[in-house]
């Protein structure tokens, strides 16, 4: 917010940007005030992921880290995943699966599926739900996120 | 079944905004953020049931940063409802923006409108209110008794249709439908049973919670975005309320993150819309999650009886009876329709019934409000009837796959139901039905399951000896598509110089894909390619009218609209193409996005008519519009199985497998028909196995958060098949569709009491069935 007192510089999605913010805001407000609207808010409690950002490659609440903690890390966004100048193929993959329905946790799932997908390429059935289990989704039932996960992982592996 | 060959439609097309929405470009309300912008804090009532004496909040206005505090103090008492339907409304008129009467915890007491969230949170803890606390009414269940706390006894709540209310008997829906006489029917019975079930409260827990933007526009006019199902009616109530011209309101709606019913209510809009009128500045509320269970609206939970006279020889039903008790909560949003649809979209099933009496209460209590959720009623009413059907044909010794085999309603039957009971004034609709795939969705569901291997297999000597137990149960399910007589979708469609088109259309989208399949009834009706329609949707100043997303009607009732629009483009892009090609209009047909001569060469592509006419020569806008109003609610079907393991000794239920079949006529998108399924059964199976609301003995909601009201994760499913029956074809239906988003929550709180049966031979009867509960009912 423009009001904000503290100016600071972030890593955010490869890019040095000045956040104005106060001392005590989380990392989801401090993004959300300055633009970072993919980031999501759907509880503030650490339990539905949509606020998932990743802190040097790992998936992370943002409600649930003060944004002055990330100021040494690299935060990645769904538009860090991929966006249009350069879409990402899990991006493709979830709009293919059908596993976007209202589409407000999905930017969550997009940041979670790409830390699963670099620390394991190969992931079976079993090791998508659990990665997945910190994000929530009331529309899909989970069927066509899976699907998108193994989807994005095939395509990875053949490029 | 039509036998026509679609190019666009019951094909898999990509969802319009889904990859806008997996970058995360677009934009939810919570995502507006405009200059000076005003934030509102709400005070909530610590009590269950109190009277303010006074509320002062000069603490509160002293503080640096508060711009303005509403309350009953200052706000003019206009009694509405918060249910966002059709008008007039057939739900009470019993609440009031800010009242002096507080009916559960969480009740609107006050609004601060501050600088920032801080300051407004803040000046909420300086506001002094002085309440006479009152003896709250905590169980609705005792809400008819006599000398039962009356939770509204001021004298201009009311009915604005003439329907029954009588808030000295707590009773905000009284419904009742007779067929034949059901007394007689029991006594002439050979055999009867009575079955009672409770049904718990839920949250619909879209991840998105409830939000609203509202700005002064360059004219003076106030634009609301916000999170609603229902912009139409978000915009007639709010200006009703605020008593602002409905000409100065422009609602729009942005995307949407999931609804299930719980957006189908007026409850953020009316708090920016007074802040901005008021002050000329922007302003945002967003609902924190625990706002959204305390104070957004719950699936109401029933308290259902059961009574059936049938013939054991052959299964035939003499006479039903349900008796359905509705926990409304503090206000009656939804109670009337709701229970109404207790019975029509449940009773119709087995239709040979002579005499049924069907007898609905929706009562006040001093608890959480309820209001639309996914399923409507009939989640609780299958809780009830699916497991009765499953008692008779057990005692009968018959199949219950056997059983709805022979009596269940089929294509050329009607039920006396559906002519019975309506919503608002209108009654029911008379319906025989059209397409039913019922037969069909249980050989598919039935067969992928093994039902009838697994059937046999799970037996008491299977399970003899063992600590886990196996059962497998089945039920079928209807609901409906759009209200009959009252709900009215409008479209618009224009055409571009390129040969695209603008479709500009009242139903709201949110998040089902609505606007993509509305896109696809575009394209096949006039044979151009789905990316040439450019959607826009429900903005109440750019886009004709619609009721909205609820009572599953958008594809049937919008979609419809939408066809009738494209048909009018289609007969003057005829006319300008045969111009072009000097033919005459019945020379000439649409292929592949051109216009060519019937058995001919001459061919003019719609880009060509685009631009001729609009620059060429007898130059118009090719343009049009189409409203529609249905005459009957045609049922989707569909057959559920479970397969359930019983731990006897912890009294876990795990689901082995589900699988389900269901026929929602033409599927206009069929990787969407099922997303939609999918998302209904799993939110089904947590609402049976986990999720409800619970409560202390002061009426405090003691789970209002993701981490105390567990819903169910990726880990959590089973292995399900969900499947769409091909090849159904409803006459009535844009290009053959009915609904199909609600119906699936329907299933598996019966089908896994039934597979419950089939494995411990006892009647689960109250939801959720945690361990607790399922221990206790087989130590019984």
């Amino acid at each position: 917010m423009a009001d904000a007192k503290i100016r600071e510089v972030f890593t955010v999605n490869g890019q040095e940007v000045t956040l104005a913010l106060e001392a005590n805001d989380t990392l989801l407000t401090a993004l959300r005030n300055n633009g970072y609207t993919e980031v999501k808010n759907g509880c503030s409690e650490g339990q539905c992921g949509a606020c998932i950002v990743q802190l040097d490659g790992r998936p992370v609440n943002s409600c649930q880290a003060l944004a002055l903690s990330a100021k040494k890390k690299k935060i990645t966004t769904s538009k860090g995943i991929g966006n249009y100048a350069r879409v990402s193929v899990i991006q493709e993959a979830y709009v293919e699966a059908g596993a976007v329905q209202c589409g407000f946790c999905i930017p969550g799932f997009i940041v979670t599926t790409d830390a699963l997908l670099r620390e394991n390429p190969n992931p079976s059935d079993e090791e998508i739900r659990f990665y997945l289990s910190g994000n929530l989704c009331r529309c899909t039932g989970y069927v066509k996120i899976i699907d998108a996960v193994k989807l994005a992982a095939s395509r990875m592996k053949k490029a | 079944m039509d036998k026509r060959k679609f190019k666009h439609i019951n094909k898999t097309t990509l969802k319009k905004d889904g990859l806008g929405l997996a970058i995360g470009e677009n934009k939810f309300t919570d995502d507006y953020y405009l200059p000076g912008m005003l934030h509102i804090a709400v005070l909530r009532s610590p009590h269950a049931y109190a009277k303010i004496k006074k509320l002062d909040d000069s603490a509160a206005r002293a503080l640096p940063g508060v711009v303005d505090i509403y309350s009953c103090n200052n706000i003019k008492r206009i009694m509405y409802t918060t249910a966002g339907q059709g008008y007039p409304e057939p739900s009470a008129y019993d609440c009031v923006l800010f009242n002096d009467t507080m009916r559960y915890v969480g009740d609107q007491a006050a609004a601060v409108v501050a600088e920032s969230p801080d300051i407004a949170e803040e000046a909420l803890k300086l506001i002094k209110v002085d309440y006479e606390v009152l003896e709250p009414l905590l169980d609705y269940t005792k809400a008819l008794d006599e000398g039962a706390v009356r939770v509204h006894t001021e004298p201009d709540a009311r009915m604005i249709i003439p329907m029954p209310y009588d808030a000295s008997k707590n009773t905000c829906a009284d419904i009742k439908a007779v067929v034949g006489d059901f007394e007689a029917g029991l006594k002439k019975a050979k055999k009867q049973f009575t079955f009672t079930t409770e049904s718990q409260s839920a949250s619909h827990c879209a991840l998105e919670a409830h939000s609203a933007v509202a700005w002064i526009d360059e004219y003076g006019r106030m634009t609301i975005v916000s999170t609603s199902q229902v912009p139409w009616h978000a915009r007639r109530i709010t200006a009703m309320i605020l008593e602002i011209p409905v000409r100065d309101v422009r609602v729009i709606k942005p995307r949407i993150g999931g609804g299930f019913g719980g957006k189908q209510e007026i409850i953020v809009e009316p708090l920016v819309g007074l802040a901005t009128w008021r002050t000329k500045r922007p302003s945002k509320i967003t609902f924190s999650r625990r706002d959204v269970f305390m104070s957004g609206r719950r699936r109401h939970g029933q308290n259902n009886t059961v009574t059936i006279g049938y013939d054991p020889a052959t299964g035939m039903i003499d006479a039903l009876r349900v008796y359905a008790l509705e926990n409304a909560g503090a206000y009656g949003s939804h109670a009337v329709t709701i229970l109404t649809n207790t019975a029509t979209k449940v009773l119709p099933m087995i239709n040979h019934v002579p005499n049924i009496e069907f007898i609905g209460k929706g009562v006040y209590a001093n608890l959480q409000v309820g209001g639309a959720y996914r399923g409507y009623g009939a989640t609780e009413g299958c809780f009830t009837y699916c497991q009765a059907i499953d008692i008779l044909a057990h005692d009968i010794g018959m199949d219950p796959v056997e059983y709805y085999r022979k009596y269940a309603i089929k294509s050329g039957g009607t039920s006396e139901i559906f002519a019975k009971l309506g919503e608002g004034t209108e009654g029911g609709a008379e319906m025989t039905i059209d397409s039913c795939g019922l037969i069909k969705a249980m050989e598919m569901a039935g067969s992928a399951i093994k039902w009838e291997e697994k059937r046999k297999l799970y037996t008491p000597e299977y399970n003899k000896g063992k600590r886990v137990w196996r059962g497998i149960g089945m039920t079928c399910l209807l609901q409906g598509s759009a209200v009959p007589k009252v709900d009215m979708g409008s479209a618009y469609i224009k055409m571009n110089d390129d040969g695209s088109f603008n479709l500009h259309l009242g139903a709201t989208d949110i998040g089902t894909g609505s606007d993509t399949i509305m896109a696809q009834i575009v394209a096949e009706e006039l044979d151009c390619p789905v990316e040439n329609i450019i959607v826009l949707s429900s903005d109440t100043d750019l886009t004709p009218f619609d009721v909205g997303a609820y009572a599953s009607s958008t594809t049937y009732l919008s979609g419809e609209a939408v066809r009738k629009a494209a048909v009018m483009v289609k007969e003057q892009i005829l006319h300008v193409g045969a111009e072009m090609l000097a033919l005459s209009p019945e020379d000439v047909e649409t292929l592949d996005n051109k216009v060519v001569q019937k058995g001919g060469e001459k061919f003019k592509t719609f880009a060509d008519i685009g631009t001729y006419s609009l620059y060429t020569h007898h130059q118009l806008q090719i343009q049009g519009f189409g409203s529609h109003v249905v005459d009957k609610s045609p049922p989707p079907f569909a057959a559920h199985f479970a397969e359930i393991e019983v731990d006897t000794e912890t009294g876990d239920i795990k689901v082995l497998e589900y699988t389900s079949a269901t026929d929602c006529g033409t599927a206009i998108n069929p990787l969407f028909a099922e997303g939609q399924v999918d998302g209904a059964v799993v939110n089904g199976l947590s609402y049976a196995l986990t999720e409800g609301y619970i409560y202390n003995d002061k009426g405090v909601l003691r789970n209002p958060s993701f981490t105390t009201y567990k819903i169910y994760t990726a880990p959590d499913i089973p292995p399900m098949k969900n499947m769409i029956v091909p090849d159904s074809y409803e006459h009535s239906g844009p290009f053959g569709a009915k609904s199909v988003s609600e119906l699936g929550i329907n299933g598996p709180m019966p089908v896994i009491a039934n597979a419950f049966f089939n494995a411990t031979g006892k009647r689960l009867c109250k939801a959720p069935f945690t361990p607790e509960y399922v221990l206790s009912v087989l130590k019984d």
